[in-house]
């Protein structure tokens, strides 16, 4: 949509900057300058000027008008120059002429357009942006209750969802400077190729918010990468999921949750970034519990379990510093986990009893008696990482101490020993085997200020066969 | 009416599939729903009898009022006892 040539000016008559701005444009329509002038509500504002009412807002909407009076030189169909409110140095310098506006003060702020008034803005949104979502259109009829025609479909968790209007995917995208068409990744089990579109629809129906889309977009990645191996999390019998784990800036920018009740409820964004990649998995990929997903238990945490670290009070590098990123950026870590189990210590006050109660406690993951096979992540509170902080330990000193108290001997955990038949095969019964591989224990801070707590999450099958722990840049 | 975008990967079509149609109806047991219009029952009436000399078993039901959907017990009771269902509009 192309703008008359000369110099364009876009006002409304609600706007005082405008009016004050009456006597300028008709000076400069008296000097000879070709001028057109836009109103955005009142049609014979200003009187006098054969104002064109752009009473759809399709010229404003266009050509992204955020402030009135917006003024703009257009050549040959574009647009070479542009001031906002009143300036007159600016307006000068624009229109060639000087002496305008003597009697007006130098400068005065304008107002905002009534094409970006959050009133309106939703409903532009749609009837100038809507042709670029390629997604089916579903009709619900007015006789069928919103929330349960979206159950109806298959395409909520078992919890009600936000209806993914137009409106609302529109919204949704202005969060990520993609478009929506850009493929984000092929997600499984279906391997169906997933747009910027389809992650936007889902994140609507998880309660997202804008600004959390770009998390929910690297989230995506990273699941449907050959190391994470979602296909395998979710069809696997063992009762795991994609737990999320966001490190840098963004954290505190979308006002995620580090501090109490971390893995629990509460917090929008730690809420709803899980649960729309969850959804991503159910809807776009088709995996859905009774299909692909052939969990025997389980658990709550499978359809959210997102969380933020706790970098501020934290006495060591962060989990994404540590896998390589730097402290700058925003990340989000995934590994495949089983719901989280408490670790209780009130009586430390010493580094090295403290790890051996971790060990003592991570030596059950999944089974006391199988070792190497599974990782596991362990949240360390901050009153008990105050332990460590008094005592000067690094991060990778706590690990190394835990893992010494993680020896195995094969005796022990031979099959059959303890009275156990689960463990591992005769042949090893001579050697001493780690409970985990190298880089199979991972430390994360956050938590509650009060309580001498930890958390363990239990991963699934490890390594090439398995899933590893996946970090993707947030952009 | 509200329009929403499908969230899927839109491998299926969105509209529920239509169930096989049965070979036979035979020993088949045919719910006649009498949506309660004038002249309806008079239909069904015609339609049990020759439902009937092609072997089925027929039930017959009816709603309260053609204004409303069918109450939740009278469709449970109607998938309870019945195979198929034959829905009657008459006017």
């Amino acid at each position: 949509m192309a703008l008359p040539e000369g110099i364009v000016a876009v006002v409304k008559a609600e706007c005082a900057t405008c009016v004050l701005v009456t006597p300028v444009l008709r000076q400069l329509r008296q000097a000879g300058v070709p001028l057109t002038v836009y109103t955005q509500d009142d049609p014979g504002f200003p009187e006098g000027l054969d104002p064109i009412h752009d009473e759809d807002l399709s010229v404003s909407y266009h050509h992204e008008i955020e402030t009135v009076p917006t003024l703009m030189h257009i050549v040959d169909g574009e647009e070479v120059d542009r001031t906002i409110g009143w300036l007159r140095p600016a307006w000068e310098s624009l229109t060639g002429i000087e002496g305008l506006g003597p009697d007006l003060p130098e400068q005065r702020p304008g107002c905002g357009s009534l094409s970006v008034d959050p009133d309106l803005v939703d409903e532009l949104r749609v009837r100038f942006g809507a042709s670029v979502l390629r997604s089916r259109r579903v009709e619900i009829a007015a006789l069928e209750d919103e929330v349960e025609a979206l159950f109806d479909r298959g395409w909520t968790d078992g919890l009600p969802v936000v209806a993914p209007t137009e409106a609302r995917v529109l919204r949704m995208l202005t969060g990520t400077p993609r478009p929506p068409d850009d493929v984000v990744a092929v997600v499984p089990p279906d391997l169906v190729e997933c747009t910027v579109e389809k992650v936007a629809v889902n994140a609507v129906m998880a309660g997202a918010k804008p600004e959390y889309l770009p998390v929910i977009l690297a989230a995506l990645e990273a699941a449907c990468t050959d190391e994470f191996n979602m296909h395998g999390v979710l069809a696997t019998t063992m009762p795991v999921g994609p737990v999320m784990i966001v490190n840098g800036p963004i954290r505190k920018a979308i006002g995620m949750n580090s501090g109490g009740n971390v893995l629990g409820q509460g917090n929008r964004a730690n809420l709803t970034i899980g649960r729309a990649l969850q959804l991503i998995i159910r809807n776009v990929g088709g995996g859905k519990p009774g299909g692909v997903d052939r969990a025997a238990h389980g658990n709550p945490g499978k359809l959210s379990f997102c969380f933020a670290e706790d970098e501020e009070s934290s006495p060591w590098e962060s989990l994404a510093v540590e896998r390589g990123f730097d402290p700058d950026v925003s990340t989000v870590t995934l590994f495949p986990g089983e719901g989280p189990r408490c670790v209780v210590d009130q009586l430390a006050r010493e580094p090295e009893p403290l790890c051996r109660t971790f060990a003592a406690c991570l030596r059950t993951v999944q089974h006391p008696k199988l070792p190497l096979g599974f990782d596991a992540i362990l949240v360390i509170g901050p009153e008990h990482a105050r332990v460590f902080k008094e005592a000067g330990w690094s991060k990778q000193r706590v690990k190394d101490e835990i893992m010494s108290n993680l020896e195995l001997s094969g005796t022990d955990i031979v099959r059959g020993a303890g009275g156990m038949a689960e463990g591992i095969p005769e042949h090893l019964k001579d050697v001493t085997l780690p409970k985990f591989r190298p880089g199979g224990l991972l430390i994360v801070h956050a938590g509650g200020g009060a309580g001498l707590f930890s958390a363990i999450i239990g991963g699934w099958a490890n390594g090439e066969t398995g899933s590893q722990p996946t970090t993707r840049l947030i952009r | 009416m509200t329009i929403v975008l499908d969230p899927t990967g839109e491998q299926i079509p969105a509209e529920r599939a239509l169930r096989q149609r049965p070979a036979s109806i035979e020993g088949r047991t045919i719910g006649l729903l009498d949506i309660s219009k004038p002249r309806g029952n008079i239909f069904l009436d015609r339609l049990q009898q020759r439902l009937e000399a092609a072997g089925a078993r027929v039930e017959r039901f009816k709603k309260p009022t053609f204004t409303k959907p069918a109450p939740v017990d009278l469709r449970h009771e109607i998938a309870t006892k019945c195979d198929l269902v034959i829905e009657a509009l008459a006017d």
